[in-house]
């Protein structure tokens, strides 16, 4: 069984905590873990901070899309989710996912959106086009913590950029 | 999101309430560095994250900017009391080496 959602927000701060606790409630019939639903909350978190901060610059009027699928499987659950944004893009994919590589230091950024994403969500993916948007694709399975840790295929990390 | 704050002992306790993010840390920036700045005679200062009921990566720059500021007065400071989600960050980001954790 399959159930979908879709949010178009304003790019504006204060959506922030509505987009976040939003895709946790949407997530909520697969039975998430406290742990599980915090991760979920942090990485929707970041990517939407990022839509925010770089690619609207905190300044253009913009629009975020969000869209999230969840699928129940025999073990519990997934969380796909996807966000994006039409804001300027990202001009090298590669640097903007090292840890610590923000293009905001004055501005007390830390750089570690795209890592903390990459690190609480199983899957994640990055495709961003320089001048029409970036868009973030991450799933999480549900339902495995408990003894299921060790059993887990690698993380698949894909970054593409068409810039 | 607010900051209750405490000088006992030449201490200087700042605890954070609220879910700290991007747009919610602008609120509570000022507030901090002007609490630094009264109180510059601080022997240490200890930031409680009891009541941070969320922290995305934020976070780990409002807490190292605050250490810069700190660390310019000579005054080391502490955090204390993260919720799990709060601590898997600061763990991994190193913030702990700037700032232990008692």
């Amino acid at each position: 069984m399959k159930n979908y959602m879709k949010l178009e927000i304003s790019a504006r701060g204060e959506n922030e905590g509505f987009a976040r606790s939003a895709v946790a409630a949407f997530a909520l019939p697969l039975n998430p873990s406290f742990t599980e639903l915090s991760d979920i909350k942090t990485a929707v978190s970041e990517a939407v901070t990022n839509c925010i901060v770089h690619a609207y610059s905190k300044t253009q009027d913009g629009k975020i899309i969000i869209e999230c699928e969840t699928e129940q499987t025999s073990t519990g659950g997934v969380l796909h989710i996807e966000i994006r944004d039409f804001g300027c893009g990202i001009e090298d994919v590669e640097q903007a996912v090292q840890p610590f590589y923000t293009t905001l230091s004055d501005d007390e950024r830390s750089g570690m959106g795209f890592t903390i994403m990459q690190t609480f969500m199983d899957e994640f993916s990055l495709t961003s086009i320089r001048g029409e948007g970036t868009r973030v694709e991450m799933s999480r399975r549900i339902g495995e913590e408990d003894g299921a840790a060790f059993s887990k295929p690698p993380k698949s990390i894909r970054k593409v950029s068409n810039a | 999101m607010r900051i209750l704050s405490d000088y006992r002992g030449n201490v200087l306790y700042m605890r954070l309430c609220g879910e700290m993010d991007e747009h919610n840390a602008a609120l509570v920036r000022r507030v901090a560095d002007k609490l630094v700045d009264d109180h510059t005679q601080s022997e240490r200062a200890v930031i409680d994250l009891s009541g941070v009921s969320f922290m995305d990566s934020t976070g780990i720059g409002f807490l190292i900017g605050r250490y810069k500021k700190l660390q310019r007065y000579g005054i080391p400071v502490y955090v204390t009391n993260p919720s799990l989600g709060t601590d898997k960050i600061l763990q991994m980001s190193g913030v702990y080496t700037l700032m232990p954790k008692i």
